[in-house]
């Protein structure tokens, strides 16, 4: 198929076809993971930065493990928002990426959109690793990866989403790509969690997680942000945890094999028990190793592009 | 394809049938016998003649090889000069190829550059014994040091002449197509 | 830019707020007031004659809520500048909200502002802060404000921060009869939102500012109005609901009056789907039906006023993620055309009401010897073609800051020139 997206920035907009494609690459890329040596030379001589404003030592080091598995060269830039707001400025930190003649950017920033800004200040392709509460699309491609496997495909499969919706960029990215491929998204959240309008998606909305789990085939629990509960969206994690959290119990009531997302890391004992967190129903590691493959087939994908839209000017 | 009305066939079904019976031969002729010996077929069509290879070997000598897919495209030194992105597909080498003697079958040897990948990839699985190169057309015109163990057919080609292997598996018919250029070209 | 006594303008079309039809006349300037609008006869005029045949004659246009950044952030606009922006886009006065540095709440920043205005063609009419520093706490010294110039008090940048000080600032300055101009946004509710709470923000993942907010202390200001009897002003008005409780409570008869932008009822907060933060200001942008709900509330009258929040920022602060940028665009220069454009031409209002909200209406509320064409009147004129169209240039804006999210619209209407305190300005003709 003729893939010719410049940059990836989320995955709102992308076809059941992109997203098909970019998963079968994956799976291509998750073979090289398994070998002895798992390494390919096929990002030699590219040089990608990490460009991380918000801390993520989880998503980081996924990125870079992929960009060395691919034999880019890599610059790591970490940066908190604070002393970037104070000093430099994106833009000029933009120019400064120009001026080093990088080809791709992998960026984390806690504002949405500036992934966006990126695009309009330079030309390296650019890879959004999270931008604010907007989206998290790898995030959300080694989800759908990571389902697909289990289910095979997605038409049809009921995959709720449990937890602080509002202020997830990893929901947003699912909920785009969940129904790009045909399964129905349902968010189950107490209503201080679900952003304003979010019926606009065509979701399922549950306030109740025993009819959520009712309804789903698969979870894909959240992380709690504990600082929330100081902005008084919930009491506090007993009541969260009452009311939302994820037990072998409750799974077990509903008589019906669940499989379990969290895209980490895990508070244990608050949005999911410990122990099912490490049961077969979990799928916590797959996501992990896929993780990996899918940055490095998104790595791929977008690494040639610009390359390719110029040669396509000259031979026209 | 514009230039469809070019296309001259070189080998016809029944030819490449024989000609693949003829490589299974002469691999296991070369190597005395199978054993140790493992076939890669290189995609898209270097696979499916690597199976009938492979369905020959196991006619005449009773056992068939362990038989693996090779996707070069990772190592390929001209993606970034390609207007389209290729398309990545999987390697599929589920058995240790340390000792062994690999046999990497692909459809036409040109430029020798996928050959080049392919080894350099398999090298990445393990040590093997050796490495030798079935292919079922040569059509000349190397650019790397690179030459091949069992030829089906040699064809002196010019180069802006092409050559299609069209399989069963892949295509719908078998045989070896010369295209020459259209006039409009 | 001259100083003129005796002017004739012959041949205009001349809208006075006053009546309900543009009449086509001439206009005589004598001694700095209008002795006469109808046929007169230019034999024997000793004075300047000005051909305006196809040119809008109408009183000077007034902009009762802009931000001049001067003291303290002289880099982004000054009184000069911002009286240059001001007449490239037809006005001839403008009050200058006093959330600048220092504050505008004692008479040496009002007195300091007039002063740098009194060469200008521009008249100044500060606005003064309704509290100390705007803090909230202690009220300024309102009778001494309002006889240095100071022509109404507010804490823009923020509402009047409790319910009790605005209660206190309203019984207080019933003594003067000035209007208190409220920001109406609950904090506690907008937080740290960036653009409206919508659909849009839950897709762009941007914090809202909920339309709620503003709503909540509309609610309670009309509420201290009414209970105080205090003249109250609604500054830039963003949702149908304010539009709704504003409606409401001037058939009560409580003494409020509320102010509209052309950002509110040109655009809507899909625009902010590219982050631009051109489109970045408080209040935010709202929803369709809060566009239409400014348009509604235009028409049958409950809006009073059209404002534009000129809002100038530094390139280096507005150049920077959405979520960072500072609120505000400038809108002295891009005002009228949008107007024209979205009010005028499609019906919602006539020529004359439009013309009325910008110039008589903000004149009432701010008891101002202007927006008129009475004969004796101060003669204050603002003249333009309605007709001709330019494309905004953000490049070519008299403002020192170029924050517009107009750039390279089509504006219709242009103006032609501008006589006040005395001084005749013809405008560049470099457009063309």
């Amino acid at each position: 198929m003729d893939f010719n997206r410049k940059h990836l920035l989320g995955l709102e907009g992308f076809t059941r076809e992109e997203i098909s494609y970019i998963l079968d690459t994956s799976e291509s890329f998750k073979e090289v993971l398994s070998r002895q040596i798992p390494k390919v030379p096929t990002l030699r001589g590219k040089t990608i930065v990490n460009l991380f404003f918000e801390d993520s030592t989880r998503t980081r080091i996924s990125f870079e493990l992929a960009e060395k598995r691919l034999s880019a060269d890599t610059v790591n830039f970490s940066a908190s928002t604070s002393s970037v707001k104070k000093g430099e400025t994106l833009r000029d930190t933009a120019r400064n990426i120009e001026a080093m003649k990088i080809d791709m950017v992998v960026m984390r920033h806690a504002a949405a959109g500036a992934p966006l800004y990126l695009t309009q200040c330079v030309d390296a392709a650019i890879i959004n690793a999270g931008d604010g509460q907007h989206e998290h699309p790898t995030q959300g491609l080694l989800d759908l990866m990571t389902l697909r496997t289990k289910f095979g495909s997605l038409d049809g499969v009921k995959v709720a989403i449990v937890g602080d919706i509002s202020h997830s960029r990893v929901a947003r990215s699912n909920i785009y790509g969940l129904q790009a491929l045909g399964a129905e998204v349902g968010l189950c959240a107490p209503p201080t969690f679900l952003p304003y309008q979010a019926e606009q998606w065509n979701v399922e909305i549950f306030h109740n997680l025993d009819e959520a789990l009712e309804w789903a085939d698969a979870l894909n629990v959240l992380r709690i942000q504990l600082e929330r509960q100081e902005k008084g969206l919930f009491s506090t994690l007993r009541e969260y945890h009452n009311l939302f959290g994820v037990t072998r119990e409750r799974l077990e009531r509903t008589g019906k094999d669940i499989t379990i997302l969290h895209p980490g890391p895990i508070n244990r004992g608050v949005e999911i028990e410990s122990e099912l967190a490490d049961s077969e129903c979990s799928l916590i590691l797959d996501q992990v190793t896929n993780g990996v493959a899918v940055r490095m087939a998104v790595l791929y994908l977008f690494s040639g592009l610009q390359k390719q839209a110029e040669l396509k000017e000259k031979s026209k | 394809m514009s230039t469809e009305e070019k296309l001259t066939e070189l080998v016809d079904a029944a030819g490449l049938k024989r000609t693949i019976t003829r490589l299974a031969h002469e691999i296991i002729e070369r190597n005395r016998g199978v054993e140790n010996l493992v076939l890669l077929g290189v995609r898209s069509r270097g696979l499916p003649l690597a199976e009938r290879i492979n369905a020959n070997i196991l006619k005449i000598e009773g056992q068939s090889l362990p038989l693996g897919a090779l996707d070069v495209t990772m190592y390929r030194d001209d993606v970034y000069q390609m207007i389209k992105q290729p398309q990545v597909q999987t390697t599929e080498i589920k058995f240790n190829i340390d000792g062994k003697t690999v046999v990497v079958v692909d459809d036409v040897l040109y430029t020798g550059r996928t050959v080049r990948a392919a080894l350099d990839e398999i090298i990445d699985f393990g040590r093997p014994t050796a490495i030798q190169l079935a292919v079922l057309v040569d059509r000349g015109h190397r650019e790397l040091p690179i030459r091949a163990d069992y030829v089906g057919k040699s064809i002196p080609t010019a180069l802006v002449e092409k050559v299609r292997v069209r399989v069963r598996e892949v295509d719908d018919i078998d045989g070896v197509f010369l295209i020459k250029p259209g006039k409009e070209n | 830019m001259q100083r003129e006594n005796k002017l004739l303008f012959k041949n205009g079309t001349v809208v006075d707020p006053e009546r309900k039809d543009p009449q086509q006349g001439d206009v005589l300037v004598e001694d700095g007031k209008i002795t006469s609008i109808g046929n007169i006869d230019a034999d024997g005029f000793d004075g300047l004659v000005v051909d305006v045949t196809d040119k809008i004659v109408c009183p000077g246009l007034i902009d009762m809520h802009v931000h001049l950044r001067e003291p303290g952030r002289e880099d982004e606009e000054t009184v000069e500048t911002g009286a240059a922006a001001a007449m490239a886009g037809g006005f001839t006065s403008v009050c200058p909200m006093p959330n600048t540095d220092p504050c505008a709440d004692s008479s040496e920043v009002i007195h300091y502002l007039k002063n740098r205005a009194k060469d200008l063609l521009v008249d100044v009419y500060p606005i003064a802060a309704v509290t100390k520093g705007r803090a909230g706490e202690q009220l300024t010294e309102m009778g001494d404000l309002v006889k240095t110039g100071a022509v109404a008090f507010s804490d823009d940048g923020d509402p009047v921060a409790t319910a009790e000080v605005m209660r206190r600032a309203m019984e207080y300055s019933l003594m003067f009869d000035v209007p208190i101009i409220e920001h109406c946004e609950d904090k506690s509710l907008a937080k740290k939102g960036v653009m409206n709470e919508s659909a849009v923000s839950t897709r762009l993942g941007l914090p809202g500012i909920p339309g709620l907010s503003e709503d909540i202390i509309v609610s309670r200001d009309i509420l201290i109005a009414e209970f105080t009897g205090a003249k109250l002003h609604i500054a830039h008005i963003s949702t149908a609901r304010s539009v709704a409780l504003v409606r409401e409570a001037k058939k009560r008869g409580v003494r409020v009056t509320c102010e509209v932008m052309p950002h509110h009822f040109v655009l809507n907060d899909e625009t902010i789907s590219a982050y631009a933060p051109d489109y970045k200001m408080n209040p935010p942008l709202r929803t369709q039906a809060d566009v239409e709900a400014m348009l509604e509330g235009l028409k049958d009258g409950t809006i009073d006023v059209i404002a534009t929040d000129h809002a100038p920022h530094s390139v280096e602060e507005k150049e920077v993620e959405f979520l960072y940028a500072p609120f505000g665009i400038v809108g002295l220069e891009t005002a009228l055309g949008l107007v024209l454009k979205y009010l005028v031409e499609p019906g919602v209002l006539t020529l004359s009401q439009a013309i009325a909200k910008m110039t008589r209406e903000p004149a009432n509320i701010l008891n101002l010897d202007r927006g008129t064409l009475k004969k004796a009147a101060t003669a204050s004129l603002t003249i333009f073609d309605s007709r001709a169209t330019w494309e905004v240039d953000k490049a070519r804006l008299k403002s020192k800051s170029k924050n517009t999210p107009f750039h390279g619209w089509e504006m219709q209407g242009s103006v032609f020139g501008l006589y006040n305190k005395g001084m005749w300005w013809l405008a560049d003709r470099e457009d063309g």
